[in-house]
């Protein structure tokens, strides 16, 4: 009997394609956000809320995935930004390979801003990097403010939770505050946004935190 | 549910490096799992049993190591591993401790039989 070390990552290969990923979106100075939350959360009103904020010049593009149908690209394909959907057939995830894929045929160079829509899934799709400059975590007030708690891995990997719905708050027992520390006690450095896709409320924060990381990424590429 | 995915993921690496011991087998791999890796040990193990059963990687065992959150506090410099619903130092109090390890998700070692390690790889 021997015993024999081995010590790497068990999805080296899924981190060998987004590693490429990172490398290309680093080349061509795109910012890729990586959006998770459980299903029925806002990714898709969010993502519909930021498009329709952008001046059409601005070069977007997003991919959006689901277990079935096209219905969310279809929705976000009105903006008049390139919009992909990814179906994943069953997989509650999507992968490095699944966006290396859906960028074959896309022009990077024509590309500043990319936004994954993952499946809807607070587990899986933290576990997967997709090469992405950063994970965002969107929570709304329908859920419960112990989901960070529940759910720590994304939480703790997202550098941004977007509490969604809080137009909603007078009707539903959610403590938000509690949320907050919930979310800071598993990542202390977690930055917070509060917004309603329904009546706009927060939104200038989100587009200013946004900006901000946009802003980020052209000063290092200049500064190259 | 995405177990499945890992633990194929798993057995690509048994399958390759199979070859690296030629007349031996593998009996064992060791996984270790961190409480913030996303993935629940119970479930790999399920999965597991369902996609060694049948082939040839029997009888193949898996044994996780699943290892919890570790944290330093910034305030006292204490070093605890952070309870499943606080992360709290508790010595101090204090909470926001700098993060020190719990999100693994490794393929830590293999146990083989009767294997001569192959020369050269």
């Amino acid at each position: 009997m021997e015993r024999v070390t081995l010590e790497r990552k068990v999805l080296s290969e899924n981190d060998r394609i987004a590693a490429s990923l990172r490398a290309r979106f680093a080349q061509h100075n795109i910012l890729c956000l990586n959006l998770i939350s459980s299903p029925g959360s806002g990714k898709t009103s969010l993502l519909e809320r930021t498009l329709e904020s952008f001046d059409r010049r601005e070069r977007v593009a997003v991919l959006t995935g689901d277990i079935q149908t096209e219905n969310d690209a279809k929705r976000l394909a009105r903006f008049g930004f390139p919009v992909k959907q990814i179906t994943t057939s069953g997989t509650c995830h999507l992968d490095a390979r699944m966006i290396e894929k859906a960028l074959l045929d896309w022009r990077l160079e024509d590309i500043d801003l990319l936004l994954i829509e993952n499946v809807g899934n607070l587990v899986c799709p933290s576990t997967y990097d997709l090469g992405e400059g950063a994970k965002l975590v969107v929570l709304s007030v329908t859920e419960g403010e112990d989901k960070p708690l529940k759910y720590p891995s994304i939480f703790f990997k997202s550098e941004l939770l977007i509490l969604n719905k809080i137009d909603l708050l007078p009707y539903v027992p959610f403590d938000i505050s509690a949320a907050e520390e919930n979310s800071r006690s598993v990542h202390r450095d977690i930055e917070i946004v509060r917004v309603s896709c329904q009546t706009r409320q927060g939104m200038t924060e989100w587009l200013a935190w946004l900006d901000r990381k946009r802003e980020i990424l052209r000063t290092a590429a200049s500064a190259v | 549910m995405h177990e499945m995915g890992i633990v194929n993921s798993v057995l690509d690496a048994i399958r390759a490096e199979t070859r690296r011991f030629p007349g031996g087998h593998i009996y064992k791999v060791g996984v270790r799992i961190g409480e913030l890796a996303g993935v629940n040990p119970d479930a790999m193990s399920f999965c597991f049993e369902a996609l060694v059963r049948g082939t040839e990687l029997e009888p193949l065992v898996l044994e996780i190591e699943y290892c919890p959150r570790r944290c330093q506090c910034l305030a006292c410099g204490y070093l605890y591993t952070a309870a499943q619903e606080d992360s709290a130092c508790p010595e101090c109090g204090m909470r926001g401790s700098q993060f020190l390890g719990g999100d693994e998700l490794d393929l830590a070692y293999l146990e083989v039989e009767n294997g001569a390690r192959n020369a050269g790889t």
